[in-house]
C-alpha cells in the first residue's frame, strides 16, 4: 500500500488488502482484492499454507485486521509449531484474540452419508469464529480435503459456491488454498468458484537447483505483474523478489571514499570511489582480488564505517590470517564491531536464499560498505538469468541505502578478461581489472581501471606489488618493447640507469679532453706571443742599431764631406738607403 | 478458557458415564435450524429410538445456530450429523437419514438379528 503512492485516485480502483508479504504487494499493486476470495494454488511443498498464514499474521500484526484460519489438514498445534519456525507467534495472537484457529477434522472412515445434507456446520463454525474476533481476513486451507471426506460431489459443489458467495457477502478477504491439478489450476476445479484473483505457486528444479516461483494468473479488475517471480521462504516469512520493485531513483552522493591504497586513489581521480557506488573487481585466479577487497574493508573500518564482508570461498579466520601476512590487521576491527564477516558455502542453499540471508545481514548490521567475495561463486547456485536478476536486485538494494559495494569476480581461464559473469559489468559504476602478465619465466600482477563512471581516471597500467607491508602500485615500464613488469621492469630500469651513467661519463670525458686541448692551444698561443715579442724587440734593437750606425755614417760622411767639400746629392742617397734595405729584409 | 473447556469436558465425560449406566445407546444429533431436512432427521432418529431401541437410548438434539461452540467442539461440518458416541467406536452419519438402513447397520442391529429389512 505504501508503494503505490504514484497511482491515480484509489477510488477508481479495486479496494485492496495489503498482505504485508515482502514483494507480493508490489506485484499485485497493493495487495489482494479486499472483501473477495483469492485462490492460491500450487503443488505439494510450494508454500501455500505458509503464504496464507503469513497473510493472516501480518494482517493481524501490521494492519490490525484479525483473521480466521480454518485448517483442514493440520491441527492447531501442528500449525502453530510450523509457522513458529518462521517467527510467527500464532499462539500469542490466538490468546490476544487476533487470530482464531479452527481445525476441521474430516475422517472419511467414520463418516456415513444418508440422504441430503448441507455444509451449514462449516458455515456456522466460520461465522462464529469471524464474529467472535471481528475478523477481516479468512484462510481456508485446503478446502479440497472436503472432497475426500464427502462423497456427494453435487452437494459439495453447490455448497462451495454458496460458501464463496457467503464469504463475499460477509465482506472478508479470504485466501483459499488448493492443490494443483494435472490439467487445471486445481485438482477439483475450485478456480471455477473463485474468480477474482488466482495466484499460482510453483517449486521446480533447474540444474539441480530448486527455486520457488509465484505468478498472479488472474486478478480481475486490477493491474498486476504477470511474470513469474522467484520467492523464498526465509526465517522471516515469504519474500517475493520482483526485480523491478526498486527502480532507478535512489539518492546519489558525491562523497568520495578511499580505496585503502593511496596509489589506487590517485588513479581514480585522486580521491577514490564514490560513496554508494558499486565496484567490480575482476581478475584471474591468484591476482589478489581478496587482498584488494580486504584492504578496502580495512580502510573503511578504520574510518569508523561499518563494513560487512561476505565471503563465499574462505572462512573469516583464514582471511584474517592471510591478510595479516601482508600487514592488514582485521581482527581488532572485528572485535570492535566495525567489521563483520559472513561466510557461507554457495552450494549451501539456493540463490534466492543467499539473497535473503544477505538482505537480512545487511538490514541488521546496517553497513556502509559491503564486500562480496566473490560474486562468481554465487553464480553456480542459479541459472544465468536468475543471477542477473539477483545481482540487479542486490545492487539496487545497496544503492538505495547508499552502501558502497565491492564485488570481486573471478574470470575463468579461457574467458576474455573484459567479460564479466552474467554481464553484470553494466550494472557497475567502477571496474578494476587485475591481471597476470607472464614473461621471463615469471608472473606479475598488473592493475588497471577499466571504467570509473563520473571521474577522471588513469588509463595507465600499474604493477601491483604485494609485500609484507601491504599493497603497492608501481609504474610498469611501458616502452617500445611493450609492458614490462617484475624483474624485467627492474632490469630495464637498471639498463636505463646504466645508459644514463655511461652518457654522463662520456660527456665528462669529452669535456676534460676539450679542456686539455684548449689549454694546449692557450699554451701555444702564449709561446708564439712571447716569440713574437722577442722578435719585435730584436727588430727594434736592429732598427736602433741601424739608425745609430747610419747616423754615425752620415755624420762621418758629412764630416768627411765637409772635409772633402762634397755635394749634397750624395747625402740624400745615403739617407734613403736604410729604409729600402729594411723593406727588402 | 482452558479451565472452562476442561470443566466442560469433565462434565461431558460424567454425563456419558451416567448415560452408559442407564442405557445402551448415546446419540447426538446436530441440526442447523428448523429446516425440512432437520425435521426429517429428528423425526427419523426419534422413531428409531422409540421403535427399534425401545427407548433404550439417550438422544440429544442440538441446534448449532443456538450453540455454535458445540459445532466446533464436535467437529461438525455437514448438517444434519448424527454422532453415535456409544457404543464405540465413534461414528458419524450425515444427511437427512432418508435411507435408514445405513443407520441401522451402524447400530449393529441387523448383524445381531434383532431386525430384518
Amino acid at each position: 500500500m505504501k508503494t503505490n503512492g504514484h497511482k491515480p485516485s484509489p477510488a477508481a480502483h479495486l479496494p485492496k488488502c495489503p498482505t504485508g508479504i515482502q514483494g507480493l504487494d508490489e506485484i499485485t499493486d497493493g495487495g489482494l482484492p479486499r472483501g473477495r476470495p483469492t485462490l492460491v494454488c500450487g503443488g505439494a511443498g510450494c508454500g501455500k499454507t505458509l503464504l496464507a498464514a503469513e497473510f493472516l499474521v501480518r494482517g493481524a500484526v501490521q494492519f490490525d485486521e484479525p483473521g480466521v484460519f480454518m485448517a483442514f489438514e493440520e491441527t492447531e498445534k501442528e500449525l502453530t509449531a510450523n509457522v513458529a519456525s518462521l517467527g510467527f507467534d500464532l499462539a500469542g495472537l490466538v490468546r490476544r484474540k487476533k487470530i482464531s484457529l479452527d481445525y476441521v477434522h474430516i475422517e472419511p472412515g467414520e463418516m456415513q452419508e444418508s440422504g441430503e445434507y448441507d455444509l451449514e456446520g462449516l458455515f456456522v463454525r466460520l461465522n462464529h469464529a469471524i464474529d467472535s474476533i471481528g475478523a477481516k481476513r479468512v484462510v481456508l486451507d485446503t478446502l479440497e480435503a472436503l472432497f475426500a471426506g464427502l462423497r456427494n460431489e453435487a452437494i459439495l459443489r453447490s455448497e462451495l459456491r454458496r460458501l464463496f458467495r457467503w464469504l463475499k457477502d460477509k465482506g472478508v478477504t479470504a485466501v483459499i488454498t488448493a492443490e494443483r491439478g494435472r490439467e487445471q489450476l486445481t485438482r477439483h476445479g475450485l478456480e471455477e468458484y473463485v474468480s477474482d484473483c488466482v495466484i499460482l505457486l510453483d517449486h521446480r528444479v533447474n540444474d539441480q537447483i530448486a527455486t520457488r516461483h509465484l505468478r498472479v494468473v488472474k486478478y480481475r479488475g486490477a493491474l498486476h505483474g504477470t511474470n513469474e517471480f522467484p520467492f523464498l521462504i526465509g526465517d522471516e516469512g515469504i519474500s517475493v523478489l520482483p526485480i523491478t520493485s526498486l527502480g532507478l531513483n535512489h539518492k546519489i552522493s558525491s562523497e568520495r571514499i578511499s580505496t585503502g591504497i593511496p596509489r589506487l586513489d590517485a588513479m581514480l581521480g585522486g580521491r577514490g570511489f564514490f560513496r554508494g557506488s558499486s565496484i567490480l573487481l575482476t581478475g584471474t585466479p591468484g591476482t589478489g582480488k581478496t587482498i584488494v577487497a580486504a584492504n578496502f574493508a580495512q580502510a573503511a573500518a578504520l574510518r569508523g564505517e561499518r563494513t560487512l564482508f561476505f565471503s563465499f570461498e574462505e572462512s573469516p579466520n583464514q582471511i584474517i590470517r592471510n591478510t595479516l601476512s601482508i600487514g592488514l590487521r582485521l581482527e581488532p576491527l572485528v572485535k570492535r564491531g566495525l567489521l563483520r564477516f559472513h561466510a557461507a558455502r554457495p552450494s549451501l542453499y539456493g540463490l534466492e536464499m543467499h539473497l535473503a540471508t544477505m538482505f537480512k545481514e545487511i538490514a541488521t548490521f546496517q553497513p556502509r560498505v559491503v564486500i562480496i567475495d566473490p560474486i562468481t561463486s554465487l553464480m553456480d547456485a542459479g541459472t544465468a538469468s536468475e543471477c542477473r536478476a539477483m545481482v540487479t536486485r542486490l545492487v539496487d538494494y545497496l544503492k538505495a541505502g547508499q552502501v558502497t559495494t565491492l564485488f570481486t569476480s573471478l574470470t575463468q581461464a579461457g574467458h576474455a578478461l573484459q567479460q564479466s559473469e552474467a554481464s553484470m559489468s553494466s550494472l557497475m559504476d567502477s571496474w578494476l581489472l587485475l591481471q597476470d602478465t607472464e614473461g621471463n619465466g615469471e608472473r606479475n600482477r598488473v592493475l588497471y581501471v577499466l571504467k570509473a563512471r563520473g571521474m577522471a581516471h588513469s588509463n595507465q597500467i600499474r604493477e601491483f606489488l604485494i609485500s609484507d607491508r601491504g599493497i603497492d602500485l608501481v609504474d610498469a615500464y611501458i616502452g617500445a618493447s611493450g609492458v614490462l613488469t617484475g624483474s624485467a621492469r627492474a632490469a630495464q630500469g637498471a639498463l636505463e640507469k646504466a645508459a644514463v651513467l655511461a652518457t654522463q661519463q662520456e660527456a665528462a670525458r669529452r669535456k676534460r679532453e676539450l679542456e686539455r686541448k684548449r689549454e694546449a692551444i692557450e699554451r701555444q698561443i702564449s709561446g708564439l706571443r712571447s716569440d713574437h715579442e722577442s722578435e719585435t724587440m730584436e727588430l727594434r734593437r736592429i732598427d736602433e742599431q741601424v739608425g745609430t750606425s747610419t747616423l754615425m755614417l752620415t755624420t762621418e760622411r758629412t764630416a768627411s764631406g765637409i772635409l772633402r767639400q762634397a755635394d749634397a746629392k750624395v747625402t740624400t742617397n745615403t739617407r734613403r738607403d736604410p729604409r729600402q734595405g729594411r723593406k727588402i729584409s | 478458557m482452558k479451565t472452562n473447556k476442561a470443566r466442560r469436558a469433565n462434565k461431558a465425560v460424567a454425563k456419558s458415564r451416567t448415560a452408559r449406566r442407564k442405557s445402551k445407546y448415546v446419540l447426538r444429533l446436530f441440526v442447523a435450524g428448523a429446516t425440512a431436512r432437520s425435521r426429517q432427521a429428528v423425526l427419523r432418529v426419534r422413531q428409531l429410538c422409540e421403535v427399534e431401541l425401545k427407548g433404550g437410548c439417550n438422544l440429544k438434539v442440538i441446534d448449532i445456530y443456538q450453540q455454535p461452540k458445540l459445532a466446533r467442539e464436535n467437529q461438525i461440518v455437514a448438517t444434519p450429523t448424527l454422532i453415535i458416541e456409544f457404543p464405540p467406536p465413534l461414528r458419524r452419519l450425515i444427511g437427512s437419514l432418508a435411507n435408514i438402513s445405513g443407520l441401522l447397520v451402524e447400530l449393529d442391529l441387523i448383524k445381531k438379528g434383532k431386525i430384518t429389512l
